[in-house]
């Protein structure tokens, strides 16, 4: 896995390439926090080129979810495929996360 | 049956990605069958090494995990046997409840039980079988019984 982080406005966009699981997702969290540490609040994970997410990925995610909301922060996903978005749909994550299917409609209105 | 892969991995979580993809690599798969090969089986695969290093094994070095791959026909089973005293399967929470939606754990064991077919654990609760029926034909390439 290989993630890039950019900003697009006051969003930090992070796109992630490749598996998000739990070999390599410490990775990816302690960027993000490290961000958050920077006074970082709006974030949007674009999984447009992500081939697959497991438990510890899911985890991840909720974890810096829970986070960037106690910060008074939002992180928000986009783009993700049919076979992610079924995973958000079986663990009922759906419910925690705005999903878009852009990575323009996540920033809209952010 | 019909072709069989059976290895041993180091207890190292930077291992899962490489045995995952080295697993369904050596699956040829027809169209129809290579969407469940591709997401369902590879996420259940990686959840159950990362079980059996991660809770079984309990992260020690010194461990192993073996990974025996056995496809015959449309029916492909991996079963991945930890070194650990092994638990019991039955008594997890449903990760799914709005107590448990926030905890960053606890999903592992549901998503395998959601995306395969079958899972079976032995009695020990060391070792996990999952069961895959795949839609349409599709065999071992012949190089991987080796």
């Amino acid at each position: 896995m290989a993630f890039k982080v950019n900003r697009e406005g006051d969003v930090v966009v992070v796109d992630v390439d490749g598996q998000l699981i739990v070999g390599n997702r410490q990775e990816l969290k302690q960027r993000v926090l490290d961000e958050v540490e920077e006074g970082e609040r709006k974030f949007l994970v674009d999984f447009s080129r992500t081939g697959y997410i497991d438990s510890s990925g899911l985890g991840v995610l909720v974890s810096l979810s829970k986070k960037i909301r106690e910060q008074g922060g939002e992180l928000r996903l986009a783009s993700l495929n049919e076979d992610l978005r079924t995973l958000f749909e079986l663990t009922k994550l759906d419910t925690l996360f705005r999903i878009s299917d852009t990575r323009e409609e996540g920033l809209e209105g952010f | 049956m019909d072709r069989e892969l059976v290895f041993e991995l180091p207890n190292d979580l930077r291992c899962i990605e490489e045995a995952v993809e080295f697993v369904v690599a050596r699956c040829a798969t027809c169209r129809a069958a290579s969407a469940k090969l591709r997401f369902n089986f590879r996420v259940s695969l990686t959840e159950a090494l990362a079980n059996a290093m991660i809770y079984g094994n309990g992260r020690d070095p010194d461990k192993r995990v073996r990974v025996e791959i056995a496809l015959a026909g449309h029916h492909l089973e991996a079963r991945i046997t930890d070194q650990g005293r092994g638990f019991d399967p039955t008594s997890l929470p449903d990760p799914t409840t709005p107590g448990n939606l926030l905890d960053p754990g606890g999903r592992g064991i549901f998503l395998m039980r959601k995306l395969m077919d079958d899972v079976r654990f032995n009695e020990q609760g060391n070792a996990v079988t999952l069961v895959l029926r795949l839609p349409a034909a599709a065999e071992m390439r012949r190089e991987a019984s080796a």
